[in-house]
C-alpha cells in the first residue's frame, strides 16, 4: 500500500507553490525557527548531550540488531501482564485487527491520540468506511482531522495552520465566536468537545513511543494528557505501534527520554510520559505491533539507522527546506529528512523527487538525537533512484554529458572559453528565459576574459 | 617547502580565476612550493550528487592520477574537499594511492591552521564582514563548530580572518543556515533555492555586514546571482580574496 495522497506531486511543484506566498511560508520559516532555537537552548543546558546522543544511537543500533528477540521477549512479558498482541505485516492486516477488535466489543466510537503509525496505516478513513466514529485528541491533530487534511508535521501537525483559521474552523464546527482568536478561547472550546468524546468513547487508541522489551510495558509521551484521559476511561485501550520502538531495557528509557522531548520542542521532557503494564482491572489490552516496510529496511545496511528515529521532528524544524515548503508538500506521512528517507524505501518511484529535496546541508544529522545520517541516506538514496532507472531523463541525459564535457580537459577549457566569449555577447532575452532556473531569480556570474589556467601559464611564462 | 598541488574547483577556474589566484599567492606567501597541474578538470561531484556514480567515477579516477604525485592538495572549497576526503572511498575503494590522496587533501583553511600552523596572517580589512559558514566544509569537514552540536566553539575560517587588523565579523541570527546553492538543487528547486538565498543575505544585511565571505564560491555564486538581480550594495568575497589582501569595490556613501 502506497504511503501517499492519492494525487502525486512532484515535491519542487509543490514547494514552488508554499514559496509564492512569500509572507506564508516565511512565518512557517520562524515558526519552526523558533522550536529549533529553543531544542538548542535545551540542549545546551546538558554538558553531557553528544555523549546522550551516542548513546541513543547505540542501544537503538543494538536494538536493531536482535530486534526478533527483543519483540518476542516483549510479546512474552506483555502477555504475562494480560496484554494481547498482535502481529500485522501491512497496513491492511493492522487496520483489520483493530477493527475487529472493535467488533468484538461493538464499539463504534473511538478516541485516539496521536500516533503517526495510524496516520501511516490510513486507519480513520479505514474505520470510518466502517461506521466508525475516530476522533483524534491530540489538539493538533484533531485540528487537521477537522480539515480534512494530513499533518504537515509529527510534532506539531497543524504547525502550517495559523490562529485565525483555527479561529474560522472552530467557529465552523464548535459555534465559537466569529473571528475570535485569543488561544485560550479556542483551547476551552475544543476542551469542552473532546470531553464529551472522553467520556462517550467506546475504545481508546493510543500510540506508542517506547516498548520495553525487559518489562513487556510501553510508554506514551504527550503535552496534552489525552493519552490517559483517552485510555482511562474507555475499559478498552488498543496500542499501535512500529516494530522499531522496541527498547532492550527500563534502564534504557532515561536517555530517550532526555533527548525526546528536547529534541522536539525545546522542553525538558513531555507533559506526560505515560507507563502502561498490562490492562485495568475488567478491562482489555491489545498491543499491535507493525512492519509495513520495516523488515526490509533493516534488511539494508545503508537504511538500517534510520530505524533508530524516535519521532521528535528535530529534522523537519532544522530543514531549511522543509521550513519553506511545508510538510504537506512532501505528501507522506512522516515529511522532511526522515521522511525522504523512510517513504522512497516504500515506494521509490511514486517518492523519487524527495531524496533530491534537499541541499545535502547536513543539520538533519548533527541535530538528529539518535545520530541517523540522514543527509548520508539521502544522498544513497539518489544513487538508488538512479540505478533503478528512475531519474529524469534531463538529468540523466546532462549528467552523461557533463561526464564527457569534464572528463576531456581540452573540451573543458575549450567549452568554457567559448562560453565566457559568448554568454556576454548575447541578447538578454537568449540568456534569461524560461529555459534558464539558474537566471529566474539570479543574473549568472560575471564571465571574465580568461581562466585561471590561462593565467596561471601566463604567470608562469613571464616568470621565465 | 611543502610541495603544494592546487586542486581549483572547475567553475572557479573558468569563472572566478581572481578568487584561484588568491589562494595561489596566499599560499606562496606562507611558503610554499604551489603546482597548478593542468591536466584537472572537475571532482565530479555534480554528478555523484545527482546519484550518477558511473560518471562520476572516471573523474575520480583522473583526479588520482593527476594530484597523486604531490605532498600537499589544497583547495580553496570545503565542498570539492569533501568530494575527495569523504566521498571518493566509494568511488576509488581499494585503488592504490587513494588513502594517501584522501589523508593529504585539505581545504585551504584547514591546511593553514592545521598543517602550517598559521595561527596570524598579517594585513588590514577595515569592514564589516559576514562569515558564511558553506555545509560541506561545516558539517562533512568539520571547519567548524556546527551550531547543532554542543560541543566547544571553534572555527578555521573565522579565527583567520578574526587576525586581520581592522576587521569586523558582525554575528548573525543563523550562524550556519544554507544558503541554498546545494548544486543541481540550485535549479532543480528553484523557489526554495532562492528564498533560502534571499533569507541568508537578509541575515547578513540586517547584521550590517559589507562584505558576505565563504570558503565556497559557489555559494556565493548563487547569493552573487541574488545581489546583483536586487541591486543590493553588499558585496561577495572568497575567504582566499580576504586572506590574500584584497579589498573589496564598496561604493561608499561618504
Amino acid at each position: 500500500m502506497s504511503d501517499t495522497l492519492t494525487i502525486h506531486h512532484e515535491h519542487p511543484d509543490n514547494a514552488t507553490e508554499f514559496v509564492a506566498n512569500d509572507s506564508r511560508a516565511h512565518w512557517h520559516d520562524q515558526s519552526l525557527w523558533f522550536v529549533r532555537s529553543k531544542r538548542d537552548k535545551a540542549a545546551s543546558t546538558l554538558p553531557e548531550w553528544e555523549e546522550l546522543r551516542a548513546r541513543a544511537s547505540a542501544i537503538k543500533q543494538h536494538a536493531m540488531s536482535r530486534l526478533g528477540d527483543y519483540l518476542e521477549q516483549f510479546e512474552r512479558n506483555a502477555t504475562r501482564m494480560g496484554a494481547v498482541v498482535h502481529w500485522a505485516r501491512t497496513p491492511a492486516e493492522h487496520n483489520q485487527i483493530v477493527l475487529d477488535i472493535l467488533k468484538k466489543h461493538g464499539a463504534t466510537k473511538v478516541v485516539k491520540s496521536k500516533s503517526m503509525l495510524t496516520e501511516e496505516c490510513h486507519l480513520n478513513p479505514f474505520l470510518e468506511r466502517h461506521g466508525v466514529e475516530v476522533v483524534d485528541t491530540d489538539l493538533g491533530e484533531w485540528i487537521v482531522q477537522l480539515r480534512h487534511e494530513p499533518p504537515s508535521h509529527i510534532v506539531m501537525p497543524a504547525i502550517h495552520i495559523k490562529r485565525e483559521e483555527i479561529g474560522e474552523l472552530f467557529h465552523k464546527h464548535l459555534g465559537t465566536d466569529a473571528g475570535a482568536t485569543d488561544p485560550p478561547y479556542l483551547v476551552n472550546a475544543a476542551r469542552d468537545e473532546l470531553r464529551r468524546k472522553f467520556l462517550n468513547a467506546d475504545v481508546g487508541i493510543t500510540g506508542v513511543n517506547f516498548a520495553i522489551a525487559e518489562t513487556g510495558g510501553f510508554v506514551v509521551c504527550t503535552n496534552e494528557g489525552n493519552a490517559d484521559l483517552g485510555v482511562s476511561l474507555p475499559k478498552v485501550h488498543i496500542a499501535c505501534m512500529g516494530i522499531e520502538k522496541i527498547i532492550p531495557r527500563a534502564a534504557d528509557l532515561g536517555v530517550f527520554l532526555r533527548l525526546l522531548a528536547r529534541s522536539a520542542t525545546g522542553q525538558p521532557i513531555t507533559t506526560y510520559s505515560s507507563h502502561f503494564h498490562g490492562p485495568m482491572s475488567g478491562g482489555e489490552m491489545h498491543i499491535v505491533l507493525v512492519d509495513n516496510g520495516r523488515s526490509d529496511i533493516l534488511g539494508s545496511s545503508d537504511f538500517r539507522r534510520s530505524l533508530n528515529c524516535i519521532r521528535c521532528g528535530a529534522c523537519m524544524n532544522t530543514c531549511p527546506v522543509y521550513r519553506r515548503s511545508g510538510g504537506h508538500s512532501y505528501e507522506t506521512t512522516v515529511p522532511g529528512p526522515i521522511g525522504s528517507i523512510l517513504a522512497p524505501s516504500r515506494d521509490a518511484k511514486t517518492h523519487k523527487s524527495l531524496p533530491f529535496a534537499c541541499s545535502l546541508c547536513g543539520s538533519c544529522s548533527d541535530v538528529c538525537p539518535v545520530k541517523i545520517d540522514l543527509h548520508t541516506q539521502l544522498l544513497t538514496w539518489r544513487k538508488e533512484i538512479a540505478v533503478r532507472g528512475l531519474l529524469p531523463w534531463k538529468k540523466r541525459l546532462s549528467m552523461k554529458f557533463a561526464r564527457i564535457l569534464l572528463g576531456s580537459t581540452w573540451l573543458f577549457s575549450t567549452a568554457g572559453k567559448v562560453g565566457r566569449w559568448l554568454v556576454p555577447k548575447l541578447p538578454r532575452f537568449l540568456v534569461y528565459n524560461g529555459l534558464n532556473p539558474w537566471g529566474k531569480q539570479r543574473e549568472l556570474p560575471p564571465m571574465p576574459k580568461e581562466s585561471f589556467r590561462e593565467l596561471y601559464r601566463k604567470r608562469n611564462q613571464s616568470k621565465g | 617547502m611543502p610541495r603544494v598541488g592546487l586542486f581549483i574547483p572547475c567553475y572557479m577556474d573558468q569563472l572566478y580565476p581572481q578568487v584561484a589566484m588568491a589562494t595561489l599567492e596566499l599560499l606562496e606567501r606562507l611558503g610554499c612550493d604551489v603546482h597548478f597541474p593542468s591536466a584537472q578538470t572537475c571532482c565530479g561531484q555534480p554528478m555523484a550528487n545527482t546519484g550518477c556514480s558511473d560518471d562520476a567515477r572516471p573523474l575520480a579516477e583522473k583526479f588520482l592520477s593527476i594530484f597523486g604525485e604531490y605532498e600537499y592538495v589544497v583547495c580553496p572549497s570545503g565542498s570539492c574537499t569533501a568530494m575527495v576526503t569523504h566521498h571518493y572511498e566509494e568511488l576509488l575503494h581499494g585503488r592504490v594511492g587513494y588513502e594517501q590522496l584522501r589523508k593529504k587533501t585539505f581545504e585551504l583553511c584547514e591546511f593553514l591552521v592545521d598543517v602550517l600552523k598559521v595561527t596570524r596572517i598579517e594585513g588590514r580589512f577595515p569592514y564589516k564582514v559576514g562569515l558564511h559558514n558553506s555545509c560541506h566544509g561545516l558539517r562533512e569537514l568539520r571547519l567548524g563548530s556546527s551550531s547543532e552540536m554542543m560541543v566547544n566553539r571553534f572555527n578555521k575560517a573565522g579565527q583567520l580572518l578574526a587576525g586581520l587588523e581592522g576587521i569586523e565579523l558582525v554575528p548573525l541570527q543563523r550562524p550556519d543556515e544554507c544558503c541554498g546553492f546545494g548544486g543541481t538543487f540550485a535549479v532543480a528547486e528553484e523557489a526554495v533555492s532562492c528564498m533560502m538565498g534571499l533569507d541568508r543575505i537578509h541575515d547578513h544585511e540586517q547584521a550590517g555586514a559589507e562584505v558576505m565571505t565563504a570558503g565556497d564560491m559557489s555559494c556565493l555564486m548563487h547569493l552573487y546571482g541574488l545581489i546583483n538581480r536586487q541591486k543590493k550594495p553588499i558585496q561577495v568575497m572568497h575567504v582566499a580574496e580576504i586572506l590574500a589582501g584584497r579589498q573589496p569595490q564598496l561604493k561608499k556613501d561618504s
